[in-house]
């Protein structure tokens, strides 16, 4: 990954970077200022910049890092192999603070200060829309790392894309066969009462429905909530599974709760990992989670089964057997999600390779490229496993894990079919103007 | 202070804006874009420092109004398909009934409890968004539709995605809501807002009814900020409950605080000088933040007043 203020084009200016930093440092104000810079016009040989919109700070943070991680190793694996049509791949990183106001003007930056070939590697949904509008205005590819539902609910624009990750309305509905067979046909949900919970409201009860099952409660709990326990009673007696998607820092508090409720006898539980990205399974308090189950994008402990490639993955991305960085196991990686880089990249070089891709003016082109994808096999550029894509919705689908807590660890007990994920279409981005 | 000539003032301020209708043909692609966003923040700091700088009423809850601007005006477009004119009224309204009711109430108060009476109505306004998600988009917030954002003049069609109809679009809210305040500033109306800063029971005996004075005030100011809401919807098309949160009702206090509280054009060097430290660090630093408070915390120690504040108390005694 390059230094972010080395986008501009140094070799073509015949100065030497010690040349070019002195120029610089006798700048004043403004003039320091990347925009300022003058650079010629990227050639041939010239990277392609890949605009990497990342959440280093703010409620995104620990995403962030590791998606930074991931795509470092993804951009390493590319260029070492010959990069996009011969040419490297450059990364540049703006910061948006986790904040769709500052999104949108990174996505500014990139079109029209850094001038990058497209922009990449979002994740928080409302950084996403609101950064959609602007993307669209620059006529911007923009691949998201989101998995929310925004991007294949047709809202957004023809240039926003999510090909590396599946989106959340899938994953819920995918989920359902294994819970109603397994787990439980009285299923009681918690979530937190704003939007990722609402997509768990309202996707899981009509797929249980399809299962023969159903959910019997629904318990909203306030984004400002620091305590949870005076909602336990809402939960009904015959509840069979509780399907919790709590998020935040108050997770921990959450389970310790749901633990001192319960004590030693409790309904079978099922979450989304999301809960507990980025922490320790066997951090104190979430002990009551023993035996339970959650979904996984990707497994975080490196499985028996493990194809070649997702090991080559785990270790270029730099992950133990642990699923926390190698040297440092208390920096526990966000593994369920940020396998979404490293699949999303291969997806834009792969796009950009049948585009024939040159520089900005194909922009359309890759659009129009990335479209007519429908398949991505399981491999080195896909390990989380097989994918198809849906052109006309930008979205890919995929297997997804359940895995259940035991012994410290996350074991996969069931992987489900991409099938169980697809849904029927709710628009048709194609017929958008480019 | 000295008394400024309305001439050297309103060339002052006509030379502004002549200044940033200029800029627009010579500044380069990214900062010709990032200055039509200034423009229209700093208006949303202009009518925070309308209550905050003349009236010195310490509001923490100005997000609610930029918001029920931004709020008034998307979900106009979005829902109900309103031109971008009537959209942008409609968030004016809103703005502006918000402010007056929030007014009668929060006006019962002062100083401390009236910063907290503030925070907590803009608090109650961002858990309103999230409840009625369904219509709001709750915290992912919605998009402007694209081919929504277009402001039909007779026979002419202006996208306001355009760069360029986006800049002058900012530039003329900016102008308008500029002369406005310092037709306000220099009007017997803001000489009796800073008279009710200086000493309230005074301006009392004097024979004024400081409560209507100031609950117009709030009105005016929150109708400001609401434009500004509306302005970002209609010209950015995104709304989003981010907006409405306190760290949107502290963003402007800090911008007048920087340029200038009760200065006309302050609000703008604040907002301006905020975005590009925020810019051009970020650039170099995840620590960015830090940078920016110990800029803050310099500001503070040798320039008490702002930036424009300190420049009038110390050598232009004239500015507005």
């Amino acid at each position: 990954m390059t230094d972010k203020n080395g986008f501009f084009d140094l070799s073509k200016t015949g100065l030497t970077r010690r040349t070019a930093l002195k120029g610089l440092a006798a700048g004043a104000g403004l003039a320091v200022a990347p925009g300022f810079v003058r650079y010629s016009q990227a050639q041939s040989s010239a990277p392609i910049k890949i605009g990497f919109q990342s959440h280093r700070t703010g409620i995104g943070a620990a995403y962030g890092r590791w998606y930074e991680r991931t795509t470092a190793a993804a951009v390493k694996a590319i260029n070492e192999a010959g990069g996009i049509n011969g040419r490297p791949v450059e990364v540049i990183i703006e910061d948006d603070g986790t904040d769709p106001g500052r999104g949108a003007e990174v996505v500014g930056k990139f079109a029209t200060q850094h001038k990058t070939d497209i922009v990449y590697g979002t994740l928080f949904s409302h950084v996403v829309i609101g950064s959609a509008p602007a993307a669209g205005e620059a006529k911007m590819p923009y691949f998201v790392v989101s998995e929310g539902h925004h991007v294949a609910s047709t809202k957004l624009n023809r240039y926003v894309f999510q090909p590396g990750i599946t989106d959340v309305k899938s994953q819920i509905q995918a989920m359902a066969p294994w819970i109603a067979a397994n787990a439980g046909k009285k299923v009681t949900q918690i979530f937190p009462d704003f939007a990722f919970g609402y997509d768990h409201r309202d996707y899981l009860p009509p797929a249980l429905k399809a299962q023969g099952a159903e959910v019997i409660a629904q318990i909203a709990i306030p984004p400002t909530e620091s305590s949870f326990t005076k909602y336990f009673p809402q939960i009904p007696a015959e509840t069979e599974v509780i399907y919790h998607v709590m998020v935040g820092p108050a997770v921990l508090t959450f389970v310790k709760e749901l633990g001192e409720f319960y004590g030693s006898s409790r309904p079978q539980l099922f979450g989304f990992i999301d809960s507990l990205e980025a922490t320790d399974i066997n951090s104190p308090g979430l002990e009551f989670l023993d035996g339970s189950h959650f979904w996984e994008g990707s497994p975080r402990y490196a499985q028996p089964d493990d194809s070649a490639a997702q090991k080559a993955y785990r270790a270029a991305v730099g992950i133990d057997d642990n699923g926390a960085a190698v040297g440092d196991p208390k920096d526990v990686s966000t593994a369920a999600h940020m396998f979404g880089c490293w699949e999303t990249l291969y997806v834009v070089k792969k796009a950009m390779e049948d585009a024939g891709y040159k520089g900005p003016e194909d922009r359309a082109k890759l659009v129009e490229a990335t479209e007519a994808l429908t398949e991505f096999a399981e491999g080195p550029e896909h390990p989380q496993g097989p994918k198809t894509f849906n052109g006309k919705i930008h979205q890919c689908f995929g297997i997804q894990n359940i895995s259940k807590v035991e012994g410290g660890r996350l074991n996969v007990v069931h992987k489900t079919k991409i099938e169980d994920g697809l849904y029927e279409p709710e628009g048709d981005y194609t017929t958008q103007p480019l | 202070m000295k008394e400024a000539s309305p001439a050297k003032a309103y060339a002052l301020h006509l030379g502004v804006i002549v200044l940033l209708f200029a800029l627009s043909f010579v500044l380069p692609e990214y900062h010709h874009g990032l200055l039509a966003r200034i423009m229209v923040l700093a208006v949303f700091a202009m009518g925070y420092n309308m209550l905050f700088g003349y009236v010195g009423l310490l509001s923490l809850g100005h997000a609610m109004f930029f918001s029920a601007g931004l709020y008034g005006a998307g979900l106009a477009v979005i829902h109900l398909g309103w031109s971008v004119p009537a959209a942008f009224a409609a968030g004016l309204a809103c703005g502006a009934l918000l402010a007056l009711v929030i007014g009668v109430l929060a006006l019962r108060t002062s100083g401390v409890a009236f910063m907290i009476v503030t925070m907590m109505f803009a608090q109650v306004f961002y858990l309103i968004i999230l409840y009625f998600a369904a219509w709001t988009g709750g915290d992912q917030g919605l998009v402007v539709p694209q081919s929504a954002r277009v402001l039909v003049l007779g026979d002419t069609s202006l996208g306001l995605t355009n760069p360029t109809v986006r800049y002058m679009s900012a530039l003329v809210l900016f102008s308008i809501v500029l002369l406005v305040t310092l037709a306000v500033a220099r009007s017997k109306y803001g000489r009796v807002l800073v008279a009710i800063r200086e000493n309230e029971e005074r301006t009392k005996m004097l024979g004024y009814d400081t409560f209507s004075n100031k609950l117009a005030a709030v009105v005016v100011s929150g109708t400001i900020c609401a434009a500004s809401g509306a302005a970002y919807a209609l010209l950015f098309g995104y709304v989003g409950s981010t907006f409405a949160s306190v760290q949107y009702s502290i963003l402007p206090l800090l911008w007048v605080l920087l340029g200038g509280a009760a200065t006309t054009l302050g609000p703008l060097i604040g907002t301006l000088f905020m975005y590009y430290v925020v810019d051009i660090t970020s650039g170099y630093t995840s620590a960015y933040l830090l940078i920016v408070g110990i800029a803050l915390i310099l500001l503070v120690l040798f320039f008490p007043k702002g930036i424009l504040g300190t420049i009038r108390q110390r050598w232009l005694g004239w500015l507005p």
